[in-house]
């Protein structure tokens, strides 16, 4: 009975992500129809050359992309918590984006008062990646030794929105002292975006989003045992140190470099693991992870879908969208105290 | 007295905590012995120490001198794998708030054999089963954990403890929050258990009455001595007299009860 629920559920998410998948590439300021996607996607040729052009240069492209940015930022939310055994907890509410950000403010923004052959790596996919991932990391482990000390969930909450704080005014200063076209670059960035990527940062982002992914797999049962409580875990033969590095790091790399490459994108990590456990009613890792992976993909496509609407002829930043969608997702879990308590 | 191996054994055990300002010593000279097949209880007033000793003798906090051996191992001394397939913990804390099953709950504890995955294999599914079966439990296993009572939740959390498949089994305050209907049906079972599987079972309790009727043997922990020993030897030698440090608190071994005067 409830194998048989958790198949079809996960039969009518593989149909809706294919559908979300076609649906984003077929929508955009130039309207595609479904069957000339189908057509171009499986090799052939569509009625017009443009569309082909469009297709595989630029929809394509970013549907992938925003499928592997919901994916990532999903898993860490799940993992984190599970971790802090929080329900609000994720990479965006507990600042590993601010943290990010700060990384991709010192290098945007910073890159001038390092010597000429760092500046260059550093002003490189590569060295924002790496700054990303560090500023995730650092605000990661801050957070960790803090709620070691602090074992109310509310409090660590509060910790995260302080480091968030924090860093952006640190961000503030950085902008402070920068010029208008340092400036407007962080800006841009700040927004959030995930389209204009080319297939060689798409390349780095997927082996990235893979790494976390395989190692987040390896943090499956010992997730399980957490949910009886750390004591309870360890009783059972869980590495909790190693369990927490594990999660530290697939999460800093999850979240780093997405944000590195699309901006800090707000609540999908947080709301995502809450919508798989709402519809598969378990606490089971291994369904959830999947399930949130799908989960993940499919409302990422459809939140890139509403940010550029057929009709209108700009797109809206993702960032905005999502948390559109997010924020009433948060007040609602507030509101049901049960599951927070 | 049948002469059975034991299965944890402390010698000139000391505990107590290391602090900045010193060594604070709750209990020393420690010799236990605990037996397979035993049900041992483990009584004394509250802050005498007796979170202290479990917490020794589970490998959490270091003895402050003497040793602990675990089925003829020093306790210290196991990764936390093995230590887990020689011993299961029914702990007083509440669970965080899940999704869990009662099965699943269960399932849990076959965590120290299952693979990377935590795949159960037929051998699991076995154990859990077994466990069911020897808790009466098989009603339950579809529900979700927070949706049975505190007393069904005690006897579920002692099913997976049995599923962990350890010869020994460490209960802390089992029957505390229980109305009189369900301690007594824990200890029951606690006792059901300690005979049918050989294991060993040591709970901490302050239900002491029910624990002299139904424990094979009983550790009493007081400011002067802890002392092991069948109930009716410690009645007699009047150790339950001084477990509290109140003269108005009389035991009657005649009705086996606390008597008030």
């Amino acid at each position: 009975m409830l194998k048989n629920r958790t198949t079809l559920f996960f039969g009518l998410l593989t149909l809706a992500l294919l559908l979300a998948f076609l649906l984003n590439i077929s929508f955009g300021q130039v309207a595609i129809p479904l069957k000339d996607v189908f057509k171009s996607l499986l090799g052939g040729s569509t009625d017009k050359a443009t569309w082909d052009y469009i297709i595989l240069n630029f929809r394509l492209p970013k549907a992938i992309t925003a499928g592997l940015i919901g994916i990532g930022l999903s898993i860490s939310g799940l993992l984190m918590q599970t971790l802090f055994r929080n329900p609000l907890a994720g990479p965006y509410v507990l600042g590993l984006s601010s943290g990010s950000s700060l990384g991709v403010a010192f290098v945007l923004l910073g890159a001038g008062i390092v010597p000429a052959f760092l500046s260059q790596f550093l002003l490189s996919s590569y060295g924002i990646i790496l700054a990303s991932c560090l500023g995730s990391l650092l605000v990661l482990l801050l957070i960790l030794v803090v709620s070691q000390r602090l074992r109310d969930t509310m409090t660590i909450l509060i910790v995260g929105l302080m480091f968030s704080s924090f860093t952006s005014a640190l961000v503030t200063v950085f902008t402070y002292f920068s010029t208008a076209e340092q400036l407007q670059k962080y800006t841009f960035w700040s927004m959030g975006s995930i389209g204009n990527l080319p297939w060689n940062h798409i390349g780095i982002l997927a082996v990235c989003i893979g790494i976390g992914l395989g190692i987040s797999l390896l943090t499956l049962k010992p997730l399980d045992a957490l949910l009886l409580g750390e004591h309870y875990a360890k009783s059972m033969g869980l590495n909790l140190k190693k369990t927490r590095y594990l999660i530290i790091f697939s999460t800093s790399i999850l979240a780093g470099s997405i944000t590195a490459f699309a901006g800090p994108i707000a609540f999908i990590g947080l709301a995502i693991p809450h919508l798989a456990i709402l519809l598969f009613q378990t606490s089971n890792h291994k369904i959830l992870f999947f399930a949130t992976v799908m989960l993940g993909a499919i409302i990422m496509l459809i939140c890139d879908l509403v940010s550029q609407m057929p009709g209108m002829d700009f797109t809206l930043p993702i960032n905005a969208i999502t948390s559109i969608v997010g924020a009433p997702v948060v007040i609602w879990l507030i509101v049901q105290k049960k599951s927070i308590r | 007295m049948d002469l059975q191996q034991p299965i944890l054994e402390t010698t000139n055990l000391h505990i107590g905590y290391t602090t900045k300002r010193g060594v604070q010593t709750i209990a020393s000279n420690l010799n236990l012995s605990l037996a397979s097949g035993r049900l041992i209880s483990l009584v004394g007033a509250n802050g005498i120490g007796k979170s202290t000793l479990l917490r020794t003798l589970t490998g959490i906090q270091r003895p402050l001198e003497g040793t602990v051996l675990l089925s003829n191992k020093i306790v210290s001394q196991y990764d936390a794998l093995a230590l887990a397939q020689n011993l299961s913990l029914v702990l007083t804390e509440k669970l965080p708030p899940s999704n869990l099953t009662v099965f699943e709950l269960i399932a849990l504890g076959r965590q120290p054999y299952t693979n990377w995955l935590g795949r159960l294999s037929e051998e699991d599914h076995l154990k859990i089963n077994e466990a069911i079966a020897l808790t009466q439990i098989g009603h339950l296993v579809d529900q979700k954990h927070y949706e049975i009572s505190d007393g069904q939740l005690q006897i579920v959390l002692i099913a997976r403890a049995l599923a962990q498949d350890t010869p020994l089994i460490i209960l802390d305050e089992p029957t505390t929050h229980l109305d009189l209907f369900h301690k007594v049906s824990v200890f029951k079972l606690l006792k059901k258990l300690s005979q049918e599987t050989g294991k060993c079972i040591l709970f901490s309790t302050h239900d002491i009455e029910l624990a002299i009727q139904l424990s094979d043997e009983m550790i009493v922990m007081t400011k002067e001595k802890v002392v092991q020993d069948q109930p009716c030897n410690l009645i007699s030698q009047g150790v339950f007299d001084t477990l509290f440090n109140d003269t108005s608190i009389r035991f009657d071994g005649t009705k086996g009860t606390f008597i008030i005067t």
